[in-house]
């Protein structure tokens, strides 16, 4: 019985990995391809979720799932375009303090639009409902997200392993100097990572709006869960991140059912742990103008 | 004891000068009343700290309409407290710097403590807006911090007979989520003696990390345990989170909260509210001064006032008649005169009253339980109340803590 509990939680725990992933994926690709550590990330994730709030009346939760991630894409494009392109080669810390400011602005913007209590919103009628198999219980509506973040993963792998988008990119990550050298431009292509790692973020804003509270912190909050998780599998490492997600989704689990105190705490302690081990990270690559 | 400063002639010429030398520097101003209106306004309890911000200016505006404090217009500072260390240090340069007479606010319980002992130590005056731990009117207690917020023997007692009403407690099981900082620990401690005293145990225990949003784990172990009722004395975003995925695991197992705030059950969505919970007051209450205060409030800012609003909004009003019959601004006059047992409408059926050995409200409290979701009309009124605990035969006290359950000795 209690076996099969502790299994229970440890598969809860991968489905939460799920939604840690997506944030963290993008986090992982700016950071990879740009050389920058972009901590509004989580402000685009609850940007994503406002929007859904917002426009879930006129549009349905179907047309907001679809439209909102695309808008904080393009908003995604524009920072890219005026802002975070003039800091590729700067000192890390002047892109470190853009991005915390920007998150600041974005914060302090949806607490004067939309005011600093949680925005009332419900997981849609149709998606409600729970799954028994066995002893398990799922929520079907977690169960969707998990199919959506699992297309995600593989859509983003295919992405940058089997296409020509993705080779750029991949060579812009190892050395970017040489594919100037080659005639390529990674101008247009830094762009677009930037609006797919933010469109993923608003995704998972629009996905979690109806299961977590919409407020203005909400960034902030998931924010350095996916930090750690790109830490733990290691930057430039694209399995690594999932592998990572998956990971800490589990030890979370497993710390709620052990040790309710230190569910949050015991995510930190693997990172630790990671980093003592193996100071790259799980998987980690060696990307030579990091080091 | 301290001595009044006596005004030399000399001296009041030389105050007159400088006034007319530099009539814009505020901090020589003479014609203003300050106050330091300090609470949490970001992270996990900056949810409520807006309705907090609102009800101080509405009631500052209506303060300063109606002549201001001993003729002098009231001028009220904003700080978001964010911590125990910032609130210490922020009520520090509130009092130092700007020379409030009044530090009005706080949420946290945590905070709360730092300012008391910034406020005793300074000898300015603290009125508690929003942190419920025992300890605050225990031994952690101050002559110079008062409690318009319920302490959490209040809440605990007030909502405990709702469910002793509804059987929930006698030889009941229970399973019990508690944020894990000072407010739920002082909670837990209380909700278990209670328990105790009334045949029903606390049967699972989880401390809940303050900046958890996923609840999953924990409602898989809840459904597991089977228990009576489930029992959440949880704070600020955790109770919107909790109310959500509650729903969405589909538990059926009666819900029931020592510790809440109404607009966390706002945020969950509709059909997500559900149990029942204690709170200091609510729009619905029918009283004429609750109505003018829920339509003013409404007017003003597009939305109902909750239980924050209604502790800084009474906070205010409550200073300023107390500088006004106290005919002084100075802190230990103030103090005086709470103490007296100087009785105040604060929007509710009966009076209320500051109780000189803990400096704690007694007033009237209400169980409020969830409408059945097709009952819930709008997003506002999505709850019943219970009449006013305790009832009109009764002493106010009837609810609050014993000195036996909590004693209060006042350090000097």
């Amino acid at each position: 019985m209690e076996i099969v509990f502790l299994i229970e939680q440890i598969l809860n725990g991968l489905l939460i990995g799920a939604y840690y992933l997506l944030i963290a994926l993008g986090l992982s690709l700016i950071f990879s391809l740009g050389g920058i550590v972009n901590l509004a990330h989580g402000a685009f994730y609850a940007i994503g979720a406002y929007l859904t709030v917002a426009l879930a009346p006129h549009l349905g939760f179907g047309g907001a799932f679809v439209v909102a991630p695309v808008l904080v894409g393009l908003l995604g494009l524009v920072i890219e375009r005026f802002l975070l392109r003039r800091f590729y080669r700067a000192d890390p810390i002047l892109s470190l303090l853009l991005t915390f400011g920007l998150a600041m602005v974005a914060e302090q913007s949806l607490r004067m639009i939309f005011g600093a209590p949680p925005l009332p919103f419900s997981i849609p009628i149709a998606l409600r409902g729970q799954v028994f198999i066995g002893e398990f219980i799922y929520s079907r509506y977690r169960l969707m997200i998990l199919a959506v973040a699992a297309l995600c993963v593989l859509g983003l792998w295919f992405l940058l392993q089997r296409t020509h988008f993705g080779r750029v990119v991949r060579a812009g990550v190892q050395n970017p100097d040489m594919v100037g050298a080659l005639g390529i431009s990674l101008r247009p292509y830094m762009s677009a990572v930037v609006m797919i790692a933010v469109g993923l973020a608003a995704l998972a804003g629009v996905m979690l709006a109806p299961v977590t509270g919409v407020h203005p912190a909400m960034g902030a909050e998931i924010l350095t869960f996916a930090f750690v998780v790109v830490v733990i599998g290691g930057l430039g490492s694209f399995w690594g991140v999932v592998v990572a997600a998956l990971i800490v989704g589990v030890v979370r689990g497993i710390a709620a059912y052990a040790f309710p105190p230190a569910t949050e705490a015991s995510v930190y302690l693997l990172m630790l742990l990671v980093l003592l081990l193996r100071p790259r990270g799980l998987f980690g690559e060696r990307i030579a103008r990091f080091e | 004891m301290t001595e009044l400063p006596r005004i030399t002639r000399r001296g009041a010429l030389l105050g007159a000068a400088t006034l007319l030398a530099a009539p814009a520097i505020s901090h020589a101003q003479p014609d203003v009343i300050r106050i330091g209106h300090l609470t949490p306004r970001t992270g996990f309890l900056g949810p409520l700290g807006e309705f907090a911000v609102q009800a101080a200016q509405m009631a500052t505006d209506e303060i300063n309409t109606a002549g201001g404090i001993l003729g002098r217009r009231l001028e009220v500072l904003y700080e978001d407290s964010v911590n125990p260390q910032t609130a210490s240090a922020k009520a520090e340069r509130y009092i130092q710097r700007d020379k409030v007479t009044c530090i009005v606010g706080e949420i946290n319980s945590a905070s709360a403590l730092a300012i008391g002992q910034v406020v005793q130590r300074e000898r300015a005056l603290f009125i508690n807006t929003g942190a419920n731990s025992d300890a605050l009117r225990g031994s952690d207690c101050r002559k110079f911090m008062f409690h318009i917020e319920g302490q959490n023997s209040m809440y605990v007692k007030a909502v405990g007979r709702a469910l002793l009403q509804q059987g929930l407690i006698k030889g009941k099981k229970t399973y019990a989520l508690t944020a894990d900082y000072a407010f739920g620990h002082d909670l837990l401690r209380v909700a278990k003696r209670f328990m105790g005293e009334n045949g029903g145990t606390i049967a699972h225990e989880d401390l809940i990390p303050t900046d958890l949003t996923d609840f999953s784990p924990f409602l898989l172990k809840i459904r597991q345990a089977r228990p009576d009722v489930v029992v959440a004395n949880l704070a600020g975003a955790q109770i919107t989170n909790f109310l959500k995925q509650y729903s969405e695991f589909g538990l059926r197992f009666p819900v029931a909260g020592f510790g809440f705030d109404t607009a966390l059950a706002w945020g969950a969505g509709q059909g997500n509210f559900l149990g029942t919970w204690p709170t200091m007051w609510h729009h619905r209450l029918d009283n004429p001064a609750a109505r003018k205060f829920t339509t003013d409030f409404r007017t003003r800012y597009g939305r109902p006032p909750e239980n924050q609003a209604w502790g800084d909004y009474n906070a205010m009003k409550i200073l300023a008649r107390a500088m006004n019959e106290a005919k002084s601004t100075e802190g230990i006059r103030i103090v005086e005169y709470l103490e007296s047992g100087a009785k105040f409408d604060v929007l509710k059926g009966r009076e209320s009253y500051f109780r000189a050995r803990d400096h704690q409200i007694m007033t009237e409290m209400y169980a409020i339980s969830a409408l059945p979701p097709a009952e819930q009309k709008d997003r506002y009124d999505i709850f019943t109340s219970s009449p006013a605990v305790p009832g009109p035969q009764e002493s106010l006290e009837a609810i609050a803590s014993t000195p036996e359950e909590n004693a209060c000795t006042f350090p000097s």
